[in-house]
């Protein structure tokens, strides 16, 4: 008898992860689906196509320009984020919370209303584009590009640092500076190489959020052109089949990149845990 | 040496309330107290790492109050050791040497030898986190001491290890402080390793430090009843003096009469403190140099390992603490009959 209502018990739990796992199945399916689908009829129907936008200049141009532009704006973002994380995580003052609420902002509103806004600020006759204008144009240029994108991705960025700097015992750095570190000594000999495995992360996602924008990019900087503006150029200009090889080469090489940092931060040293 | 006038602070829910503190070079002192006294905020504001609200600290003649951390020179052991997780054991220790840019052939000098007397070189390219407790706390103190500090600052350092270890470490703790003569304060809650290791005690409760002494004065002659139950005073009985000749008054304590060595005068009303290990027991009435002496009935027994607990009532209750052998060879049971006794000069009056 009882071991028949262990039984049941053990059915009805399981019964519980296969719904879970099903309902987790789906979602899954509608992400992979997609990016399969594309490649594989790609590749299956039209192999040709692939090749030829593989020599394609300006196709490959554009795709070198999403991920050096990405890259810059990556680094913007490591420069003047990490910094402010460690501020956010180590410090309590007022207004705080409305900081970490303003750093989601990117996140959370339409990119062609950030592109807008920033076009606005960066634009020739705008609040910092304009001072600026003898030296830097941001409009259809590298720096706009890198604007937009630094815009929408550096949230990722400062938010993964910021949990990675609180990971970090502040007792440590009490101990660092006992010993005779200055502050910024221990912040760059203890903390910052314990938060790392953090920052690498936020900057990869970063990264790849900067890689797949287009909607700020476009209003701000339509030219010179990046993958993700040139592939709708060519859909709204060509069609479908001329956009498609463009989508699945920038699509591969993404994956290529991102499977690659992805990897390396996850052999990347982890202190934190036993 | 170490001088702390009137140090008052508050922070996250903790207070120092106008701490007065003054530790000699080379000595060995202890912070008892009960857990959330406030006794790690007062190391942290020795080492800097917070700012008192008022009040000073000098270390060795200098005010360093408004100093930063890095230049106090204090040696700090935090209970979780808080080791550098990224270092190996050798790259711990001589993290404090390389900030102070000495020369490599020094450093290494220095760590070998700081690193013997710990016995933890074997362990030198091993990483903090693959160490046992007792490692690690080694492994803290060695990084600690290398850079010859003005003060080392223990917080709770024994709290997290098993009792083997603990008692282990006690120890080297005591010798390398007979050897180096380094001027020590020590934070805790456990009455023991205060008795052990301490020079002085400074007993420390809600924020305050209640009394100061040598650990004789403090576990036999505590200020109050609070300290006393702190300090594992067990027997706190209320009685009034009906007389004083030359120092020994004469207290009673219901129909009872009690001698003390005390100062108070007749009809005070008073709190007579007997520490459990000074009662001795004796199957019946002898004849000995105590002056005090109850019979009583065992009501309750309770073994403690190596030693037993044995409540007695002896018209007033009275809590003995004998050894287990002793308590086997008198065949010590409850509702035996027995006789308590202990010297006047164990009883302490307040």
């Amino acid at each position: 008898m009882l071991e028949r209502s262990k039984l049941t018990f053990k059915m009805s739990q399981e019964k519980t992860i296969l719904i879970f796992t099903l309902l987790g199945v789906i979602i899954l399916a509608f992400i992979v689906i997609p990016i399969v689908n594309m490649i594989a009829t790609q590749v299956i129907l039209d192999v040709d196509a692939l090749i030829k936008t593989a020599k394609d200049l300006s196709v490959l141009k554009s795709i070198w320009l999403s991920i050096y532009a990405a890259f810059l704006a990556t680094l913007i973002a490591l420069i003047f984020g990490v910094p402010l994380a460690y501020v956010l995580a180590r410090r309590d003052f007022w207004g705080k919370e409305s900081i970490e609420s303003i750093i989601d902002v990117p996140i959370v509103i339409p990119h062609t209303v950030a592109g807008i806004a920033l076009l606005t600020v960066f634009g020739s006759h705008g609040l910092i584009g304009y001072p600026l204008s003898n030296y830097i144009g941001f409009v259809d240029a590298l720096p706009g590009i890198v604007v937009a994108m630094l815009f929408v991705s550096v949230p990722f960025l400062i938010n993964s640092a910021r949990e990675g700097f609180e990971s970090v015992d502040p007792r440590l750095e009490n101990v660092a500076r006992s010993l005779g570190a200055s502050r910024w000594k221990a912040v760059c000999e203890i903390t910052i190489p314990l938060a790392s495995r953090h920052i690498l992360v936020g900057a990869i996602m970063s990264w790849a959020r900067a890689i797949s924008e287009f909607g700020a990019v476009v209003i701000i900087a339509y030219y010179p052109m990046i993958a993700s503006t040139l592939i709708y150029e060519r859909f709204l200009s060509e069609g479908l089949s001329a956009s498609r090889p463009v989508a699945v080469l920038l699509m591969i090489v993404c994956l290529l990149v991102f499977i690659l940092l992805r990897a390396i931060s996850a052999r990347w040293k982890r202190y934190d845990r036993d | 040496m170490i001088e702390i006038k009137g140090l008052s602070k508050n922070w996250r829910g903790f207070s120092l309330k106008n701490v007065n503190l003054r530790v000699e070079k080379g000595e060995y002192f202890i912070i008892l107290g009960p857990t959330a006294a406030g006794k790690t905020l007062l190391l942290e504001l020795i080492a800097g790492f917070c700012e008192p609200n008022e009040g000073g600290i000098w270390i060795n003649d200098k005010n360093v109050t408004r100093m930063t951390p890095e230049k106090r020179g204090t040696g700090f052991v935090y209970q979780d050791y808080s080791l550098f997780p990224h270092l190996t054991v050798k790259e711990n220790i001589e993290f404090g040497l390389k900030i102070k840019g000495m020369p490599k052939s020094r450093i290494e000098e220095k760590s070998k030898e700081i690193m013997d007397i710990l016995g933890i070189s074997h362990l030198s390219h091993r990483r903090p986190r693959t160490l046992s407790g007792g490692e690690q706390q080694r492994v803290a103190i060695a990084r600690g001491i290398v850079i010859e500090p003005s003060v080392m600052l223990l917080d709770e350092p024994l709290n997290a290890l098993d009792a083997r270890t603990q008692i282990q470490l006690r120890g080297e703790l005591k010798k390398i402080h007979r050897e180096a003569k380094l001027t020590t304060i020590h934070v805790t809650h456990d009455q023991t390793e205060a008795m052990v290791l301490a020079d002085r005690i400074g007993v420390m409760m809600n924020g305050e430090i209640v009394q100061t002494g040598s650990p004789e004065e403090i576990f036999h002659f505590p200020l109050n009843e609070r300290v006393a139950e702190f300090v594992g005073v067990e027997n706190i009985i209320e009685g009034m003096v009906t007389s004083n000749e030359e120092g020994v008054a004469t207290i009673r304590i219901d129909d009872h009469i009690m001698e003390a060595i005390s100062s108070a005068k007749v009809g005070d009303r008073v709190r007579v403190c007997l520490r459990p290990e000074s009662i001795t027991i004796a199957p019946s009435k002898t004849l000995s140099s105590a002056r005090n002496s109850f019979s009583g009935m065992i009501t309750q027994l309770v073994p403690l390992g190596a030693t037993c607990r044995i409540e007695i009532d002896c018209g007033f209750p009275l809590i003995s603490l004998v050894t287990k052998t002793s308590a086997e060879d008198l065949g010590l049971r409850v509702g035996k009959g027995v006789c308590a006794s202990f010297k006047a000069s164990s009883v302490h009056v307040f």
